[in-house]
């Protein structure tokens, strides 16, 4: 049933991609630097109304208090968060390559390793097309498919305008801004995102993906998802995609919000390759997440599925909140950290209803030189009866420089509460690599061979082409990490 | 077929093979055999290219090619195949899908297409049968949980699927119950043609009652002391070793 609708969607979307990007390019930019002034401006420019002003300046406030957190098992450099501009208008297209000539041949390696046709290639690199505007009518395309059944899917920026209500109502319901001290800054000065509501008793018929919505080709370093699934609702949400991204803004500050009402369900899946550094750490994208999904709703079910390979950096922990009695959560994730890279990644998740259950299931994969944190909570609170969670977290190391750690904590107020921890480490030893290769599989296949069937449960977990894409991604990441 | 001239090899600087001479013809069985600590592992390792080998001197070539030269992986695309005396066990590989990696790399290397999902589990059906492998372990992760017998049933069967021109046997009959042992050395005979060629090493006679030899040598300190026909393997299950390092020690002096 799901697959026909899918398969037009992705094939529009590669089409879209041909002709890249947004005709919307603004040429202005803000000076660096932070301050009410700016966040004035930003929200002014976008022409918001005075209760996202107000709900900006408030963040502003409060992130001014704050400061960054260190508790992480990560060596962060200094941010000088006023060295940063926070209104980088989209690109031009002047600024990028002519042609793919200009582009690193590395990375058209990697693309071809990928299967990346060409046209997407030029631009995910940034290349000037010449640009035919027709991707109006693909759009509506899939779109009169989802008003037909009253979904909305736009960037975060249009529904403020057009759906102000349900902004208002959700927006920092579940990620307060005093959450943190990236979920202040962030909202402060979000730049743009997407925001899905699926009204009641609506199965959303296709997977909704940032990949094919035009104008997420430059959401910016401040991204911003709200996503709300109403009453026995499902929609499967994907975010990313496998190419590598490069991107010259080194912080990245997300937020996404997720609120499940009665037995309603979302899935939501992200495959995140953004520019790790170079092989000696140089550069690399710094990625500083908040992730939460609140299952509100009785007999709701949320599901994060991610698949990290890129940033130099990556501080996320996807999380869920179980509110409503019987409700059902899951965070499965690979991490894979090569070279200089670090990773401290986890879960919490919070049981506050009854028979409320939770699984977590980490493959973490380190190789170079780099460090992988798996750092996890689950917490059951004094009314959550017969909560119930189980969490494996496994590590994988190739070679003897790189680290793997697992914080796992629990913090337990319900004696009914049944909580599982099992944990591994493992090596992908020489005389495994051998044995392949004496097979005739080369060391680096032999490679992606191994971290995919390590890493399976959750490959499996994503969308079928995705996942298709994603075991490749595995294996291309980890190449040069061996011998 | 296979040609090794004064070879040498090292591992952590140790010399282990101290000039070997061997020569296998298309067709034959060549058996190895020798005491403990001989060189006989080393000599399978160093054919196949196992990286913590060194060769140091002398030169090995096969069907036509310096060996030497070759990838490991591509020494196995050009036929040479390793039946491993401790097979390792691969977590979370299944074996359909290792298999299908070696075969299809094989044939990419033969410049051929990739046989399709139906085609190669057809294949797995048909070589499964050679070694009376169970479906059950072939859907099974790598080695994984294979009993002892069940993992060189499993090399065999990889030597089935991938129709190698020179097998090396490396202790295949160690660790096997009479019944396991019959069900591969049958396996090994069902896959000799006269186009193939076998190495079997080996420290005892019971597998060369069921894999004839053509001819059987006896490695000593990293040098062939003696070859002889079949006969030899039988003295030696006699008489032991001793007078072979008798003969071969006074000859050093």
């Amino acid at each position: 049933m799901q697959d026909e609708p899918n398969k037009l969607v992705k094939e529009l979307a590669a089409e879209k991609y041909k002709y890249g990007f947004t005709t919307d390019v603004h040429t202005d930019i803000i000076e660096r630097g932070l301050n009410e002034e700016v966040i004035r401006l930003i929200s002014e420019k976008k022409g918001e109304p005075d209760w996202l002003l107000e709900f900006r300046l408030n963040a502003f406030r409060h992130w001014q208090t704050m400061e960054m957190p260190r508790w992480a098992h990560l060596d962060i450099p200094e941010i000088d968060y006023q060295a940063i501009s926070y209104y980088a208008a989209p690109k031009t297209r002047k600024d990028g390559p002519k042609s793919m000539d200009e582009v690193d041949p590395e990375l058209i390696k990697t693309f071809n390793k990928l299967g990346i046709p060409l046209e997407e290639q030029m631009a995910l690199s940034g290349v000037a097309v010449d640009a035919v505007m027709d991707s109006v009518s693909v759009k509506t395309t899939y779109k009169d498919a989802l008003i037909e059944k009253g979904i909305i899917f736009c960037s975060i920026s249009e529904a403020v305008r057009e759906h102000p209500d349900l902004v208002k109502k959700y927006l920092g319901s579940v990620v307060p801004y005093r959450d943190n001290f990236f979920a202040a800054l962030n909202s402060a000065v979000f730049s743009d995102g997407s925001f899905v509501y699926i009204p009641k008793g609506v199965r959303c018929p296709m997977e909704l993906s940032t990949y094919f919505r035009i104008n997420a080709a430059n959401t910016g370093q401040f991204e911003r998802t709200l996503i709300v699934a109403d009453d026995d609702s499902y929609v499967s949400y994907l975010e990313g995609c496998t190419a590598p991204m490069r991107d010259e803004n080194q912080l990245h500050a997300a937020i996404v919000e997720i609120v499940v009402m009665d037995r309603a369900e979302v899935k939501y899946s992200t495959v995140q390759n953004w520019y790790p550094g170079d092989a000696e750490g140089k550069g690399g994208v710094y990625n500083f997440v908040t992730k939460r999904g609140n299952c509100k709703g009785v007999d709701s079910k949320l599901s994060w599925t991610q698949v990290e390979t890129g940033s130099a950096i990556t501080w996320k922990y996807p999380s869920c909140i179980l509110t409503g009695d019987n409700s059902q959560a899951e965070f499965y994730s690979v991490a894979v950290t090569n070279n200089f890279q670090q990773a401290d990644t986890g879960t919490k998740m919070i049981h506050l209803g009854r028979n409320t259950r939770s699984t977590i299931i980490s493959k973490g994969i380190s190789a170079g030189r780099s460090q992988n944190s798996y750092r996890g909570l689950v917490r059951v609170a004094a009314k959550a009866d017969g909560a119930r969670n189980y969490s494996q977290c496994d590590s994988l190391l190739l070679g003897d420089k790189c680290g793997a750690h697992t914080f796992p904590y629990m913090d337990i107020h319900n004696e009914t509460a049944v909580v599982e921890h099992e944990a591994t480490t493992s090596k992908i030893s020489e005389d495994q690599l051998f044995y392949c290769t004496q097979r005739g599989i080369p060391t680096e296949d032999a490679v992606g061979l191994i971290v995919n069937g390590y890493a399976k449960e959750v490959i499996n977990k994503l969308p079928m082409e995705f996942a298709v894409e994603a075991q490749k991604l595995l294996a291309v990441s980890l190449e040069g990490s061996v011998g | 077929m296979l040609e090794i001239k004064d070879l040498h090899a090292t591992i952590n600087g140790k010399e282990i093979l101290k000039g070997i001479n061997l020569t296998v013809k298309t067709g034959e069985v060549h058996a190895i055999m020798g005491p403990n600590g001989s060189g006989k592992s080393t000599l399978s390792n160093v054919l196949v290219g196992h990286p913590a080998y060194e060769v140091t001197k002398g030169s090995v070539m096969f069907n036509g090619k310096d060996l030497l030269a070759l990838s490991p992986e591509d020494r196995s695309h050009e036929g040479l195949f390793l039946s491993f005396q401790y097979p390792v066990e691969i977590p979370g590989v299944s074996m359909v899908n290792f298999m299908r990696a070696a075969v299809n790399e094989k044939r990419k290397y033969m410049g051929q297409e990739p046989l399709s999902a139906s085609e190669f589990l057809k294949l797995m059906r048909e070589k499964r049968a050679v070694v009376e492998l169970d479906n059950k372990l072939a859907n099974r992760s790598v080695n994984e949980g294979f009993s002892g017998g069940e993992k060189k049933r499993n090399e065999i069967f990889q030597m089935a699927m991938l129709e190698p021109k020179l097998s090396i046997l490396d202790e295949t009959d160690s660790g096997l119950d009479i019944d396991a042992l019959r069900i591969v050395a049958e396996g090994v005979n069902k896959l000799k043609t006269p186009e193939t060629s076998c190495i079997v090493i080996t420290h005892y006679q019971r597998l060369l009652d069921y894999i004839k030899p053509d001819i059987v040598h006896v490695l000593y300190k990293g040098r062939i002391v003696k070859t002889a026909g079949p006969e030899l393997a039988l003295e030696l299950e006699e008489r032991g070793y001793d007078w072979i390092k008798a003969e071969a020690d006074t000859a050093d002096r």
